[in-house]
Formats: structure tokens, C-alpha cells, sequence
């Protein structure tokens, strides 16, 4: 199996353990994984500001470099979905629409394709788990709390099968924690309250670390607790799978 | 509604500044939003209510020049006068046509989003006419002078503090007596007082039924239907997507709605309203204010499914820390956020902004509306019709040639973390960085993976 990894542009540059974690977990389990060197962005913080005509440069270059893949994985809930969403490209259209239909957030494609029951990892601290909304209510990564639905979690599946980590769950599981995009710029006071509340939570629960599956909002609180000069630390879920 | 030049963003950094207020504002809503859980959880069928609630007001909306014409006959011949207005202003002619036609001078009114939507209050006192809002935190804001924060609880932003205070100034209540007990009952007094005086009743609709011609006004107060048993005419006013087909229909979107609301399982009073008494005049106006232009937006229209439950507000958690006020229109929250730029997109650009696109508006819909879906949307269309700042337009074209191509990409990186100068949430001005206001910037590392993997995989 073949896979492309699909890197989104704040982790090439900001959070490279991320991509090393995901490239090396998914060759652990035993896939083919290529990086097109190419790529650069999903065309994300573009569409969501309402400039998605801005993104066609960013679709042709992703489509060109994904070409060929039986698989994209990335570990990134909300770029995946603002590809499967709106991925598109004139003159390839064919190969746009086979990417929208096999490109995977990381932690989905370990659970629904790769049907993972097992890992060797071990992480032994107390995690907080932080779910991102495009994972969630985009994704399906994990039930919503307004649906009446039965319940799961396709990350807490994950995270149960490491050894000495224990979960917590703050009261308000699933509420944003404010990144939102350029949100996080243009409405500068609700997004870092909103970011300031999540860490309350997880912070009251006494958690050493906050989890996820997307790095940019992980982002968001990580800069809202070195602030805080709290010593709760964020880290993406691919690097405790991997650990 | 309020005058103000300010945007969202500007209006919520000044209610957050009193931070345990917001706290306390996001904490009460929250709470209102948990009770619409767990009333939901006790319907097994709720997800196949929302979709009925949904299929009903599609089919409505698709074939609503029959129905509304069908309401119109039905209505007529249960004794019922119905009058069409294009825009706000016909709709208040109207209403002050029938006041001035009977001399009236006192009305009473219960709560009317749209009569809000209409700006019917300022225009009626200014002719001379004493309106009373008889919904209790209707009248708390109508003392204060301020516009509803909130569809359902329109005073949700006051602490009993305020409105003992309030109180206190207009009804001369106890200095510092902030017993919500005590507090109701001089607002009770003070209502009847008005309700027995009043010649004219103003209501809002719910439901309007076409099979029979009768509507449906739910309230918890029962203010409705003692304004309009009490006075001599009743006019009820409606925006033309009120419209159900067959009143068996109705079942369904009574089971949604006060359970969306407040966690109910129904309103206090469903009050269904058919034909005038005997020397009682009864009048509909039924107006359109915008709605047929959304109609005719494909990808918009279905924000006419609206019941107005307010679940999106209450879950919103941009709401619920920026409070009411912040959206400067008659309807706040996400719902709002899409109404509102169909009526003035100019000055009402900000508000699609105003959402981190989380999409729980949109899951606890009780008609399925796409909000966050048409806040997306929404976007792209105000910046293609040119309602976006040019800064904004400037860095966005930065960033889309960037990442076009790879090379600049690269380049870009190499000479240092191109994303710290071209993504606007990532810019190392420390003094221009909204970021760095109240968050630390993420450290830059030495390698970026793509450096990792060249030394570590090859290739180039
Ligand atoms: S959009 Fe949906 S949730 Fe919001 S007020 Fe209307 S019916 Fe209720």
C-alpha cells in the first residue's frame, strides 16, 4: 500500500516531530510511504477567509504531487477536510476527485483502514484529550454531543492501547478552543478566551499534557499556556502512538 | 437596533474585558444549551424529528406561493383581515394604519422578532403611540433602552443586579432588592396594569397553518394571550417562512422547539388562534423584508427554514463570550450571521467572520440548516462583491502565489520560516501580531521536516 504523506505547511515548518511521528508510525505498520517534496498547502487558511478562488494555485500543485498514491495521509483533521470538501483542479479533475476520496486524517486512517487493534507504544503520564471540531463534527473522528447518536471515539480507541496513559476528558468535551483559522487573528479576544477556557478544564483535571489530532489548535493553546507559564504541556497524538 | 460603527471582533474585546461577567454569560448559556441535551436525549426519535422538521420546511419553502395563498383564503374565511408587506416600512404603515383607522393609542406586544427585524417600536412611539413589550425581559430591555441579546431570552445578558436596578428607576421598586420573587411580581403588577388598558394587541407567529388559516403563538408567560384576549383588535405579525402545510405537521416542530429552547418538552402556552371574537377585529401581516431575495440564493435558502429556537446561540461559543449585543442586528448569533448579510452586506460583512466554523450550530438545528456551511459560503461571497478589508485581500494573494509554487515555497523557507511573514496568523512583528497579544509564538526549530527528511530519506 502506498501512501502519500501530506504535511500541512505550519507542521513542515513549526512542528516537524509531527510529521517524523506520523511517517514513522505509518511505516511501522507496514506502509509504503512516500513525501512529495512539492507540496506545500491545502489552500485552507485561503478558502476559510473567503478567498477559496485564491486557492486553485495550491489545488494544482497538491494534485500534481499526490499523483499516483494509493493513499494521503496527514495529521491534520481540518486541512483533510478542507480537501475532501473542496479539493478540486479543471484540468485533472479525474485525479482531484480519486484524492478527495483517499485522503485521511492520520488518526481515522490507522482506525478504519488500516483497522489498528494493537500498538507497542507506552506514554505513561496523565493526557488530556482536546477534540478538534473539523476532526469531529467534519471527520467523524469521534460522536458529537448534540447528536442523539450512539458514542466512540475513533482517538480515545487509539490512546487506550498505550500503555500507562491516562485519559481525561474535560466536562465540555467537545466545545472549540478558538483557533478557527484566521479567527485566531481577527477576533483576537474571543478566540484567546475561548483557548483560555479549554486549558482551564484540562488544567483543573491536572493533566500533564493536551492531546489532539490537530496541530493547529494545539498550537493556539500551547501559546495561550506558555503564557500562562503553565507547565501543561500539548503534544499531537501521533507523537504518543509513535512514543 | 443600535447605532454603531463597530464590528463583531471590536464589540466582543469590550464585553470581554469584564472577564467573570463573560464567564458568567458563557456559564449561563452553557447551562440552558445542557438542558437542551438532556431533553434531547430522552427522544430516541429526535434525529428523525430533525429530519422530518427539515423535509416539511424544504417541501414548504419550494411551493410557498401555494401555501401562503392557500392561509390567505383560509384565513379570510374564518373572519381574519391579512395584509402583505414588501419591506419594514410597509409593514409598520400597516400596523399604524390599523391603529390610527381604530384611535388607538395604547398597544401591547409580546415577543415578535420580527416586529425587532422591522424597528417597529421607534416608529410607532415616534407617531405618538405608547408601546408596552409584555414578555418580562422584552420589558427589562425595552426600560433600558437597549435591543434584545438574545431570540428567546432577550435579557440573558442581565444579572438580577441590573434589573433590580432597572426596576428600581421605572417602577419604583426597593433600592437593592434583588429577589427575583419580589422582582417578578412588580413586573406582573405593573403588566396587567397595561393589559387591561391596552386597545391593541401585537403578537409574533410560530406557525402559521395554511389548511385552516389559524396560527400558533407559543410563549412561557402567557403574555400573548392575555394581551389578545384583553384587547378589542390583535394583530399578529410574520415573516412569510412561517408557513407549515397541514396542522399535522405542527406535532413535529412543537417537539423540537421548546426542547431546542430551553429543555422543555413544550412552551407553557401553544395558543392557537383561529378566528376573531365576536366584536373583536383580527389582522395577519405577512412580510417579506429580504426573504424572497434569500429565497432566490440557492445555496442561502434554506436559512428560511428558521424556527427561531435560539439552540444555535445557546451552543455558539462564540456567543456565549461576546454576548448578544456584539452582532449589532435584531437577530444575533450564527443564525443571524446568515440572515444578515442578505439584507445589508456592507454592514454586516463582519459576522460571517464571527464563527471558528466549529459547526455545532448546524448539529443542534432542529431544521438541519447548514449554518456554519452558509457562514463558509458567506465568506466567499463577500469577498468576491469586494466587502473585505484590502489588507486582508493584499496578504491572502501573498500567501495563495507562495504556496502555488513549490520553489518560491522552498526558497521562501529557507530564508527562515517563510510562514511566520506570509500566514497571517504567524507574523514575527511582535507590536502588529494580534497573536502575541495574549499567546506565545510557536518556537521556529532548527530543521523543518522537510530539511529532516532531505538528510534523513534523500531526495531534493
Ligand atoms: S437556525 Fe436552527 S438552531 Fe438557530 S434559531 Fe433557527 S432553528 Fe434554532
Amino acid at each position: 500500500m502506498k501512501v502519500g504523506l501530506f504535511v500541512p505547511c505550519y507542521i513542515d515548518q513549526f512542528y516537524p516531530q509531527v510529521a517524523v511521528a506520523t511517517l514513522q508510525l505509518l511505516e511501522k505498520q507496514g506502509c509504503e510511504v512516500v513525501f512529495p517534496l512539492n507540496q506545500t498547502c491545502c489552500g485552507q487558511p485561503m478558502a476559510n477567509s473567503g478567498f477559496a478562488n485564491l486557492a486553485k494555485g495550491c489545488d494544482r500543485n497538491f494534485v500534481e504531487n499526490f499523483d499516483g498514491v494509493d493513499y494521503i495521509v496527514g495529521p491534520s483533521g481540518s486541512c483533510v477536510l478542507h480537501l475532501k470538501e473542496h479539493l478540486h483542479d479543471g484540468n485533472n479533475e479525474a485525479k482531484a476527485t480519486y484524492i478527495r476520496q483517499h485522503v485521511y486524517e492520520l488518526v481515522e486512517f490507522l482506525v478504519d483502514v488500516l483497522k489498528v487493534e494493537k500498538l507497542p507504544s507506552s506514554f505513561p503520564h496523565k493526557v488530556g484529550l482536546h477534540i478538534s471540531c473539523h476532526g469531529q463534527r467534519g471527520l467523524h473522528l469521534s460522536s458529537m454531543s448534540e447528536l442523539v447518536a450512539p458514542p466512540f471515539s475513533k482517538p480515545e480507541k487509539l490512546l487506550s492501547m498505550v500503555k500507562g496513559l491516562q485519559l481525561s476528558k474535560p466536562a465540555r468535551m467537545d466545545e472549540c478552543c478558538g483557533f478557527g483559522g484566521t479567527f485566531c487573528v481577527f477576533e483576537e479576544a474571543v478566540s484567546v478566551k475561548m483557548g483560555k477556557d479549554r486549558v482551564g478544564e484540562h488544567a483543573a483535571n491536572g493533566v500533564e499534557y493536551i492531546t489532539g489530532a490537530d496541530t493547529s489548535c494545539l498550537m493556539h493553546l500551547e501559546g495561550i499556556l506558555k503564557r500562562q507559564g503553565s507547565t501543561v504541556k500539548t503534544i499531537h497524538i501521533a507523537e504518543i502512538l509513535n512514543s | 437596533m443600535q447605532a454603531t460603527t463597530k464590528n463583531h471582533a471590536q464589540l466582543s474585546e469590550a464585553f470581554i474585558a469584564d472577564e467573570p461577567r463573560t464567564d458568567w454569560h458563557d456559564e449561563t448559556l452553557w447551562f440552558v444549551r445542557s438542558k437542551r441535551d438532556k431533553a434531547v436525549h430522552q427522544v430516541p426519535e429526535w434525529e428523525l424529528l430533525r429530519e422530518w422538521a427539515s423535509a416539511i420546511k424544504n417541501h414548504t419553502l419550494s411551493n410557498l406561493d401555494n401555501y401562503l395563498v392557500d392561509f390567505e383564503r383560509n384565513a379570510n374565511a374564518n373572519g381574519v383581515v391579512v395584509h402583505w408587506a414588501s419591506n419594514a416600512s410597509d409593514h409598520n404603515n400597516i400596523v399604524l394604519k390599523i391603529m390610527r383607522d381604530n384611535q388607538v393609542k395604547r398597544v401591547v406586544k409580546s415577543k415578535s422578532m420580527l416586529t425587532e427585524e422591522c424597528h417597529l417600536n421607534p416608529f410607532l412611539i415616534e407617531n405618538g403611540i405608547e408601546v408596552v413589550d409584555t414578555d418580562l425581559g422584552e420589558r427589562i430591555v425595552q426600560f433600558r433602552n437597549e435591543p434584545p441579546s438574545h431570540i428567546v431570552l432577550p435579557a440573558i445578558h442581565l444579572k438580577k443586579q441590573d434589573v433590580s436596578e432597572t426596576f428600581h428607576e421605572h417602577l419604583h421598586t426597593e433600592k437593592g432588592n434583588n429577589d427575583p420573587q419580589y422582582l417578578t411580581e412588580a413586573a406582573r403588577q405593573h403588566l396587567r396594569s397595561k393589559f387591561i388598558a391596552s386597545d391593541l394587541a401585537i403578537t409574533g407567529v410560530n406557525f402559521a397553518i395554511a389548511e385552516t388559516g389559524g396560527f400558533v403563538v407559543c410563549t412561557n408567560e402567557g403574555n400573548a394571550d392575555m394581551g389578545a384576549h384583553a384587547a378589542k383588535i390583535h394583530i399578529a405579525c410574520m415573516g412569510f417562512e412561517k408557513i407549515i402545510p397541514k396542522l399535522e405537521h405542527l406535532g413535529v416542530f412543537l417537539r423540537l422547539l421548546a426542547r431546542s429552547a430551553t429543555g422543555q418538552p413544550t412552551t407553557t402556552y401553544n395558543s392557537h388562534f383561529h378566528r376573531p371574537r365576536n366584536g373583536q377585529q383580527m389582522h395577519i401581516v405577512i412580510v417579506d423584508n429580504g426573504r424572497s431575495k434569500q429565497l432566490g440564493r440557492p445555496e442561502f435558502r434554506n436559512s428560511l427554514k428558521c424556527i427561531r429556537c435560539a439552540a444555535c446561540f445557546n451552543t455558539c461559543p462564540v456567543y456565549r463570550r461576546s454576548g448578544g449585543h456584539s452582532y449589532h442586528t435584531a437577530v444575533a448569533g450564527p443564525i443571524g450571521s446568515i440572515l444578515n448579510p442578505n439584507i445589508d452586506m456592507r454592514a454586516n460583512a463582519d459576522l460571517p467572520f464571527a464563527s471558528t466554523l466549529c459547526g455545532s450550530c448546524s448539529n443542534v438545528c432542529p431544521v438541519k440548516i447548514d449554518i456554519h456551511d452558509q457562514l463558509w459560503k458567506w465568506r466567499q461571497v463577500l469577498v468576491a462583491e469586494g466587502y473585505v478589508a484590502n489588507g486582508k485581500k493584499l496578504g491572502m494573494k501573498g500567501m495563495a502565489f507562495v504556496l502555488a509554487y513549490p520553489k518560491v515555497y522552498r526558497i521562501a523557507g529557507k530564508m527562515g520560516r517563510w510562514v511566520m511573514r506570509v500566514l497571517p496568523f504567524v507574523t514575527n512583528n511582535k507590536l502588529l501580531n494580534p497573536w502575541y497579544k495574549q499567546r506565545e509564538m510557536p518556537e521556529a526549530p532548527k530543521a523543518s521536516f522537510r530539511d529532516w527528511y532531505r538528510k534523513n530519506r534523500g531526495g531534493s
